[in-house]
């Protein structure tokens, strides 16, 4: 199976050759790297930009605007702190310019922790990202999920984010890219770059197919009656892993809802999921002060108030500076398994 | 100090045309760009009168870069999509429109807020254009981020055809780091663009000067380091500007390559309504021309006075149409956010509030 920056490259090949993609480029982005994660090795369009954050945001409006279809990269999104300005008049340009300019670009970048970044490679950048009106912002957590929402990033004529989990990169998914080969030495050998020299090293792309996942739409990656876990990206598995062991040990079962848009968000998805179980744990690893989950909480409150059946929780990131590189700062600034378990646990043991 | 604006004064008469030098700009194209250079001011006056009479809120505009504005405006190559020039506006650009076939009452539109407001139906400040049938991508008041975005249209370009792409900012502007991005971007080794990097110096950024915050004393001068050719050109003079403009536009046009301009202009009613719109001493470039125009027999006092008062009556009729036509509803709020789109599940259409 391909792993989830192999699943990009396979999208972004599909984008360049079937949904016009003109431009992949950022910074490293083009031959001979292919990007810091190889997310665009071998790729017909890519390019290596300046390093210049605020240059590859203006650049890719610009190209969207003269009819291109622009894909840029922000090498990780600790770096994409210096574009907000730009990323909010990206999004506001249609509405602005009384609908005659569309803007189709798509933004990537690696968010999150898990691959010992310490203080500038383990952002989080959806809470952010959320209050970009005029956006629209996904995070996959599975390498299928990671192809088919890029293709709807391409093909979607407004600006979208796609915010990619670092420390899932180099997981491999359950689930065959439509026209991947069976083998996964095979892909790797098709489109890996090899180590070392590869001034003629060409791909030799599988005939991958259009499979798309809609924006805004959500998958029930558990299904359970008792309570509803909202997640996506690194802590979505963790959260879908701390259900399956509770429910074993306990027979607490939970639906694990991976949201896999964050705007549009899946609000049918989670209200249906709220009124049936009536428990509540969101968990993302942004910082905890004004963070996504919190929107959806309120949501939560607002609109399902007489659902709940016991408090609702959200299990962020703590609001700290930064992660620290000792494995000690990070294990205890994110969530990670032991910590959702126990939250899980807590809502469960709750009194109605 | 801030710089003064000098004009040549000594003119050569030359029947023909209007000279600058070696320079002379035919008697008819004189006449096109005076009476766009009046019309412009009279547009802008009258939209600085509805800042103060509650028909709007926030004036900026472009008094005193008349005579540049309107040399652009004519000679850019106009139309939709990359074999077309490209127009990344300052707020300050409204002559460059009108010579390019606005009607003022589209300014108006703007500036009263109408819905019939066809640049962004009431929602953005005045002089904030947008249109695409001509390339002018959306102005947004955020400092020089017109200069990020302009190598962009320029890469689309150098694929396809002539076209070039045209930024404009301030003097002040060019302190910001998206200056340089442009310098950078378009002369990056075998991939230079054809971008003209237009300065308008009006020696001031609201309240500070140019001199006390920029060692060299022109932004063309850091196109050196990148190896961009430009040339400084008197604003006030719309013979130069017609030059300096049509060589920079033949530069770019032909060898695909970036070129600077730096038009040394005033700034004739401030900074905007904040500062009062007050009408300063500077020079004025329109009554220059005319004394220009006069003196060559081109013009008479009474067919000036003809011109400004029909640009006046004009754009009085306008505002005065303006006022009858719809405003936006609350209805109109959340239009124009996306486009339709076949795989957003919650937006197939535009938004429509939250999920
Ligand atoms: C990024 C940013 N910072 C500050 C402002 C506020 N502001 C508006 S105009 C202006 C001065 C601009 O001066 P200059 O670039 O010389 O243009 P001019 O107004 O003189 O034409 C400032 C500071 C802004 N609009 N955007
Ligand atoms: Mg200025």
């Amino acid at each position: 199976m391909a792993t989830m920056v192999q699943a990009v490259r396979l999208a972004l090949h599909y984008g360049e050759t079937h949904l016009g993609v003109t431009d992949i480029f950022g910074e490293d982005v083009g031959p001979p790297l292919g990007g810091v994660f190889t997310a665009t090795q071998g790729l017909r369009t890519a390019w290596n930009s300046p390093l210049d954050e605020r240059g590859i945001v203006g650049a890719a409006m610009g190209i969207a605007y003269a009819g291109g279809r622009p894909v840029c990269e922000i090498q990780f999104c600790d770096y994409g702190f210096n574009i907000i300005d730009l990323l909010k008049v990206a999004g506001n340009q249609r509405w602005a310019g009384a609908g005659e300019f569309d803007l189709p670009m798509v933004l990537m970048t690696p968010s999150g922790s898990g691959i010992r970044g310490s203080l500038y490679h383990s952002h989080s950048f959806e809470s952010w990202a959320s209050r970009l009106a005029g956006w629209k912002i996904v995070m996959p957590s599975t390498p299928l999920d990671a192809y088919g929402l890029m293709l709807s990033a391409i093909i979607d004529p407004n600006p979208v984010m796609v915010l990619l989990p670092k420390a899932l990169l180099r997981v491999k998914g359950d689930n065959l890219i439509p026209g991947e080969p069976d083998d996964e030495g095979e892909l790797k050998r098709r489109i890996d770059a090899p180590v070392g020299d590869r001034a003629h090293w060409q791909p030799n792309w599988p005939a991958v197919e259009k499979y798309i996942v809609p924006l805004g739409v959500g998958m029930l990656v558990r299904e359970g009656t008792d309570a509803t876990i909202i997640s996506y990206g690194r802590t979505l598995p963790l959260c879908a892993q701390a259900a399956d062991q509770v429910r074993e040990s306990t027979g607490f079962s939970c639906d694990v809802i991976d949201l896999r848009s964050i705007f549009p968000y899946d609000w049918k998805m989670i209200a249906a999921s709220v009124k049936k179980t009536g428990r509540v744990l969101i968990v993302n690893e942004d910082t905890e002060v004004t963070n996504f989950g919190e929107h959806i909480l309120r949501r939560i409150v607002e609109e399902h108030f007489y659902d709940l059946l016991v408090r609702p929780r959200v299990l962020m990131g703590r609001h700290v500076p930064g992660i620290g590189l000792n494995p000690v700062y990070e294990q205890n600034t994110v969530p990670q398994l032991p910590g959702i378990k126990a939250a899980l646990e807590a809502l469960a043991k709750d009194a109605v | 100090m801030p710089k003064k604006n000098s004009m040549p004064v000594k003119d050569r008469a030359v029947k023909a045309g209007i000279a600058t030098g070696e320079e002379v700009l035919p008697v008819e194209r004189c006449l096109q760009i005076h009476r766009i250079m009046v019309l412009a001011r009279a547009l802008e006056e009258r939209m600085i009168k509805m800042s103060k009479s509650g028909e709007g809120f926030f004036w900026i505009g472009g008094p005193g870069e008349e005579a540049f504005n309107t040399c652009l405006g004519f000679q850019v190559k106009k139309g939709e999509g990359p074999k077309f020039d490209y127009l990344h506006f300052h707020y300050r650009n409204s002559a460059t429109m009108l010579a390019m076939g606005m009607e003022p009452i589209d300014a108006i539109r703007q500036m009263a807020m109408a819905w019939t407001d066809s640049f962004s139906r009431g929602r953005n400040f005045p002089s904030h254009f947008s249109r695409k049938a001509w390339n002018v991508v959306p102005v947004s008041s955020v400092i020089e981020v017109q200069f990020a975005m302009a190598p962009g249209t320029a890469i689309m370009q150098k694929r396809h055809g002539d076209g070039v792409t045209i930024v404009v900012g301030g003097d002040a502007g060019a302190a910001q780091g998206d200056f340089t991005s442009c310098l950078l971007w378009s002369s990056r080794p075998g991939n230079e663009l054809p971008v003209i990097i237009i300065t308008m110096n009006n020696g001031w950024g609201i309240s500070t000067s140019h001199c006390s915050q920029h060692s060299c004393e022109h932004t063309i001068e850091r196109g050196k380091a990148f190896g961009i050719p430009g040339e400084v050109v008197d604003g006030n003079d719309p013979v130069a500007c017609w030059y300096a403009v049509e060589r920079a536009f033949r530069y770019s046009r032909s060898t695909r390559r970036p070129f600077m301009l730096e038009a040394m202009v005033a700034r004739l009613n401030g900074h905007s309504s904040s500062s009062g719109a007050l009408r300063s001493d500077e020079p004025d470039c329109i009554a220059m021309f005319e004394d220009r125009l006069l003196a060559v027999d081109v013009l008479t006092q009474s067919k000036i006075d003809q011109i400004h008062s029909q640009a006046h009556a004009e754009c009085d009729d306008a505002v005065a149409q303006v006022m009858r036509e719809p405003r936006p509803g609350f209805g109109d709020i959340d239009k124009f956010t996306y486009s339709p789109s076949e795989v957003d599940a919650v937006y197939p259409g535009d938004y429509t509030g939250l999920p």
